[in-house]
C-alpha cells in the first residue's frame, strides 16, 4: 500500500469513527424527543438505583398448600419471564412457604405485572356448545368484562355467529372429544345459568383436563362448553410475537402468536384439526384457552400437520410479546395476585458506587502512568483510544438502556473497570509487535504496516474467545450472569471497535511524524534503543541462504497440497530467512 | 527503565532467554503443588461460604420508622451477629426490609429486638420471616450448562484456529488451574462467595483463555516451519515464542492487575464489603494465577504434547540434552 492511500484509509476509519459516535448520540438526542426512557443518563439497577418490590401470593383455595417444589417451579419461571424482557438483573425470590418478591427496576406497568403472575395455562379444546355470555333465561348482554383476566384477547372476528342448541341428551359414552355426549344434562343446566358478568371462576382454579370445560370469553361476550384438553401449553417448544403475514406476504398491523409445538404437540394438533375439519359449526371450532377462559375460537379451515400455529386476537405489539414469553417458559403451576407493590430504595448507598469509581479512576491513572513509562509518547494513543473507548461505552450503555432494557449494575460497573486491561491489552499486543519489526531494522512506517497485519491476527484470535465465552453465557443463563456476559460481550467489540478504527489509523498517521518516524527517545520507538541493528545472539538459529530458498521451494511444493497452511509456512520461511540471513 | 526495554530486545532477539520449556518440570511441580493446596484449602476449611444469594435468609421489615438509614439497621444487627453484612434497603416511605443470613430462632429474635430499639419503634413494628435464594438451583444449573457449551465451543474455535486440538487442550489445562487457584485462595480469605464472585471466576474463565490465545498466537508462527528446520528443534521455537511474549504478557498483567487492586485495596477500605470487593478479589488471583499458566504451563505442555509425535520426538529429545 503507498504511504498517500494509508494516509486516505486512516483518515477516512477516523472518519467512520466519529460517524458511529455522532450517530448514536444523535439517536440517543433524536429519540428523547419522543421517548421519555431514552437519554444520555444510562440506566441503573436494583442495586445501584433501587426499584419496585412486588410480593405475589399463590391463588390457591383456602387450607390448600403451596408445595416448595411448585414455589421454586414457580420462581424459576417467574426469573426466566422476567429476564427475557430485558438484561435487568432483577431479583427473585421466595418468601416464607407461600409469597414470592419479586424486586425489578423501575416501576412496572400492566403488562409487566400480568407477564410476572399469571400462570398462564394454555390448553386447546374442542367447542362443543356455544351461546352468548349471558344466561339463557336472560336477554340482557353483559356490559362488564369479566374480572381476573389476564390478556387483552378477545374473540375473533373469524368465529361464527353464536347460535343457541337445543338441550341435549347424552346416549351413550362419548368416544371422541369433539362428542355431544359429553354434554349431560347436569352440564347444560350450569351451562344455561352461567352468567359471563358474574366471577364465575375461583382465581386460580385448577380445571381438570380430562373432563368438559364451561367458561366463558377473556370479554365475557360468548359462553362454551368445551370437551376434555388436547394440546397443552406444555407442548410448546417455543413462541414469538410478531404480526400476521397477508396472503400476498405483505405484513399486516393485526399482531400475533406464533406457536412452534413439540412432537407431542404436533401430533395431537394435527389430530385436532383433522378430526374438527369435516365437522359442521360450531363444533369445527376449537377454543384456546388461557388460565381458564376462551381468548380465541377459531373454525378449522385446513388440516394443520406443520407443528405450528398462531393465535391472533385482540393484541397488539405488547400483549403479545407478554403472551409469548408467558407460553415459551411454561405455566406456572399456580396462579399468583399481586398482594403489595412498593418502592424500594437501592440495597447499596450511593457512596458505594462513588467510592467505586473513584478506585476506577485510581486504577486508570496507574495505567497511564504505567503505559507512559513503558510507552512514553505511545502512551497518547493508549490514552486517546482509552477515552474513545469510554465514550463509546458510554453511549452504547445509553442506547442499550433505551432499547433494550439494559441496567447497569454495581457488578457491571466492576466489569467496565476490568475491561479497561483487556483493551489495553490489544494495544500493547500491537505495539510490541511494532517493536518488533523494528528490531529487525524497519522503518516505522512499514513497521506499523506489517505489525499491524499480525497483531490484528492475534487480537482476533483473542476477542473471538472473549466474545464466544460472553455469547454463550448471555444465552444460556439467567440472572446476574446474564448481565454480566453482556457487559463482556458490549466491550469485546468496543475493543475491536477503537482498535480496527482508532488506535490503528492513528499510529499510521504518528508513524509518517517527525517526532515518532525519527525514532526520537521519547517516542516509544527509540530506533537505538530497540537495537535496530539486527543483533544475532544465542537463541538465533542461523541458515544459509540457499537453504533459506530451498525451504521456500520445498513449501511451494507443499502449497499445490495445502494452499494456505503452505502459504504461511512459505511466508514465516521467507521472513526466517530474512531474519537470520545477514551474517 | 531502559533496562527493561533492553530486557524485551534480549528477549527478542534470544540474547538472554529463559529456559522455561527445559525446566518445565519445575514449573509443573509448582502449578500442581499449589493446585493440590487449593483443593485442599475448601476441604479443611469445610467447604466455602455461601452468602444469602445462594443459600436464602433472614428477612426483617421494619414498618413506620422515623429515619430510615441504613446505618441503624447495619449497627443493630451487627450487635447480635457480629460480622454479618446486611441488605438493607427503604420500602415505599417509612418502612425498611433488612435481608441477613439464615439466623436460627433465637438470634432472629434478638436482631428483632435490636432493631426495633435502634429504630424506636415497638417490637411488634418489626416482622421477620424466611426468604429463599435469588440465585437458587435452577440459575446454577443453567451456568453449568452454559459453562461447558462454552469450553466446548471454545475449544474447538481454537483447534479450528490453530489446526490443532493440543493447544486447546493445554489451554484447557491451564484455566483449569486458574479456576482452582481463585478458588482456592478465596476459600482461604474466608470471604463468602456471593453472584459477584461467581462473576469474578467467569471473567478468569474468560481472561485465562485469552491470555494463553495470545501467547500459543507466537508460538503457532514460530513454529510454522520448524519441521522443515535442521538447525532448530520444536521446544527451542516454543520457548522462543514465550520469551517474545514475555514483555507483553507482564505488561498486560500489570495493566489489567492495577485497576482491579486499586478496586480492591483503596476501595475495599473505604467501601468494606460488598460486590466491589469480592470480584476484585476473584479477578486479583486469577490474573496472576493466568499470567504464570500463560507463561510457563501452557507452552511446555503443549510442548509435551506435540512431543509424542515422532516427527518431532528425537529433536525434543535432543533439546532437552
Amino acid at each position: 500500500m503507498s504511504a498517500s492511500n494509508s494516509v486516505k484509509s486512516a483518515r477516512k476509519s477516523l472518519a467512520w469513527l466519529l460517524a458511529i459516535v455522532v450517530g448514536l448520540a444523535g439517536l440517543i438526542a433524536v429519540g428523547s424527543l419522543s421517548d421519555q426512557n431514552a437519554s444520555f443518563t444510562p440506566k441503573l439497577a436494583l442495586d445501584l438505583q433501587g426499584g419496585t418490590q412486588v410480593i405475589l401470593s399463590p391463588l390457591v383455595l383456602d387450607g390448600e398448600a403451596v408445595t416448595p417444589e411448585q414455589l421454586d417451579q414457580a420462581v424459576s419461571i417467574i426469573r426466566q419471564r422476567v429476564d427475557a424482557s430485558g438484561v435487568s438483573e432483577s431479583q427473585v425470590i421466595t418468601q416464607g412457604d407461600r409469597n414470592i418478591i419479586v424486586s425489578i427496576p423501575g416501576v412496572p406497568d400492566e403488562n409487566t405485572l400480568a407477564l410476572i403472575k399469571a400462570s398462564a395455562k394454555l390448553e386447546f379444546r374442542a367447542v362443543l356448545v356455544t351461546s352468548t355470555g349471558a344466561p339463557s333465561s336472560s336477554v340482557d348482554q353483559p356490559e362488564t368484562a369479566v374480572e381476573g383476566e389476564t390478556t387483552d384477547g378477545e374473540a375473533t372476528a373469524e368465529e361464527t355467529a353464536p347460535e343457541e342448541v337445543a338441550p341435549n341428551v347424552p346416549t351413550a359414552t362419548p368416544t371422541d372429544p369433539s362428542d355431544l355426549n359429553w354434554v349431560s344434562l347436569d352440564l347444560q343446566k350450569q351451562f344455561d345459568a352461567l352468567d359471563c358478568a358474574s366471577s364465575f371462576r375461583e382465581p386460580g382454579q385448577v380445571d381438570d383436563p380430562t373432563i368438559p370445560l364451561i367458561t366463558c370469553d377473556v370479554t365475557g361476550t360468548q359462553k362454551f362448553i368445551l370437551g376434555p384438553v388436547e394440546v397443552e401449553g406444555a407442548n410448546i417448544s417455543d413462541a414469538s410475537n410478531g404480526t400476521v403475514q397477508s396472503s400476498t406476504g405483505a405484513s399486516t398491523n393485526t399482531w400475533a402468536v406464533n406457536l412452534d409445538f413439540n412432537e407431542t404437540g404436533s401430533q395431537a394438533f394435527a389430530d385436532v384439526t383433522q378430526r374438527l375439519f369435516p365437522l359442521s359449526a360450531p363444533r369445527n371450532q376449537f377454543a384456546i384457552t388461557l388460565d381458564g377462559y376462551v381468548i380465541t375460537a377459531p373454525a378449522t379451515q385446513a388440516v394443520i400437520t406443520g407443528g405450528s400455529a398462531q393465535i391472533t386476537g385482540n393484541f397488539d405489539r405488547d400483549s403479545s410479546k407478554v403472551l409469548a414469553d408467558q407460553l415459551k417458559y411454561g405455566s406456572l403451576p399456580i396462579g399468583f395476585e399481586v398482594e403489595s407493590q412498593e418502592n424500594i430504595s437501592a440495597s447499596l448507598g450511593s457512596e458505594q458506587l462513588t467510592n467505586g469509581l473513584i478506585a476506577g479512576l485510581i486504577g486508570l491513572v496507574l495505567v497511564v502512568i504505567y503505559s507512559a513509562f513503558q510507552y512514553r509518547g505511545l502512551a497518547i494513543v493508549t490514552i486517546g483510544s482509552l477515552i474513545v473507548a469510554a465514550i463509546l461505552v458510554y453511549l452504547f450503555i445509553a442506547v442499550l438502556s433505551w432499547r433494550q432494557g439494559y441496567r447497569l449494575s454495581l457488578a457491571g460497573v466492576a466489569g467496565l473497570i476490568v475491561a479497561i486491561g483487556i483493551t489495553v491489552d490489544s494495544f500493547i499486543v500491537y505495539f510490541e509487535r511494532v517493536r518488533d519489526e523494528i528490531r529487525e531494522g524497519r522503518t516505522l512506517e512499514v513497521a506499523v504496516e506489517n505489525a499491524w497485519t499480525r497483531a490484528i491476527r492475534t487480537i482476533l484470535a483473542s476477542d473471538g474467545v472473549s466474545f464466544t465465552a460472553a455469547l454463550t453465557l448471555f444465552l444460556l443463563t439467567v440472572g446476574n450472569v446474564r448481565g454480566f456476559a453482556f457487559t463482556l460481550g458490549l466491550t469485546t467489540i468496543i475493543d475491536l471497535i477503537v482498535v480496527l478504527m482508532f488506535t490503528h489509523p492513528l499510529l499510521r498517521l504518528l508513524a509518517r511524524t517527525r517526532f515518532f518516524s525519527s525514532g526520537h527517545p521519547w517516542s516509544g520507538f527509540d530506533s537505538k534503543a530497540l537495537e535496530a541493528s539486527g543483533y544475532v545472539g544465542r537463541g538465533k538459529f542461523r541458515v544459509s541462504d540457499s537453504l533459506a530458498s530451498g525451504k521456500v521451494e520445498k513449501a511451494s511444493k507443499e502449497a499445490e497440497k495445502r494452499q494456505s497452511i503452505a502459504e504461511r509456512k512459505a511466508e514465516a520461511a521467507i521472513a526466517a530467512a530474512k531474519k537470520t540471513g545477514e551474517k | 527503565m531502559s533496562k527493561l526495554k533492553d530486557l524485551g530486545n534480549d528477549f527478542y532477539s534470544g540474547k538472554k532467554s529463559l529456559d522455561i520449556v527445559g525446566r518445565r518440570r519445575v514449573f509443573y511441580l509448582i502449578g500442581i503443588a499449589v493446585v493440590i493446596a487449593s483443593i485442599l484449602v475448601p476441604i479443611v476449611k469445610g467447604g466455602f461460604n455461601f452468602g444469602i444469594e445462594f443459600r436464602g435468609g433472614s428477612e426483617f421489615r421494619i414498618e413506620g420508622v422515623a429515619s430510615t438509614s441504613q446505618q441503624i439497621a447495619v449497627e443493630a444487627v451487627q450487635s447480635v451477629e457480629p460480622g454479618s453484612q446486611p441488605l438493607v434497603t427503604t420500602v415505599g416511605l417509612d418502612a425498611v426490609r433488612i435481608q441477613t443470613e439464615q439466623l436460627d430462632d433465637i438470634a432472629s429474635e434478638e436482631v428483632r429486638i435490636a432493631l426495633a430499639t435502634a429504630y424506636g419503634v415497638e417490637s411488634g413494628a418489626v416482622t421477620s420471616s424466611f426468604i429463599g435464594a435469588n440465585w437458587g438451583a435452577d440459575v446454577t444449573e443453567k451456568a453449568i450448562i452454559a459453562l461447558i457449551v462454552f469450553l466446548v465451543v471454545v475449544s474447538l474455535l481454537m483447534a479450528l484456529y490453530f489446526r490443532t486440538l493440543k493447544m486447546s487442550v493445554a489451554a484447557l489445562v491451564a484455566l483449569f488451574h486458574d479456576v482452582v487457584i481463585t478458588l482456592g485462595i478465596y476459600a482461604l480469605v474466608g470471604f463468602e462467595i456471593t453472584p459477584a464472585a461467581v462473576i469474578g471466576f467467569l471473567t478468569i474463565l474468560g481472561y485465562s483463555l485469552y491470555d494463553t490465545v495470545v501467547v500459543f498466537d507466537k508460538v503457532r508462527e514460530n513454529t510454522l516451519d520448524v519441521e522443515f528446520s535442521e538447525t532448530t528443534t520444536f521446544a527451542s521455537q516454543v520457548n522462543l515464542a514465550i520469551n517474545q511474549t514475555l514483555v507483553r504478557s507482564v505488561n498486560t498483567s500489570v495493566v489489567a492487575v492495577l485497576p482491579v487492586a486499586a478496586i480492591l485495596f483503596v476501595g475495599a477500605t473505604a467501601i468494606g464489603a460488598g460486590t466491589l470487593r469480592d470480584i476484585s478479589l476473584a479477578l486479583f488471583i486469577g490474573i496472576i494465577a493466568g499470567t504464570y499458566s500463560s507463561v510457563f504451563l501452557a507452552g511446555p505442555l503443549y510442548v509435551d504434547l506435540r512431543s509424542r509425535e515422532g516427527r518431532f520426538k528425537d529433536k525434543t529429545a535432543a533439546a532437552k540434552l
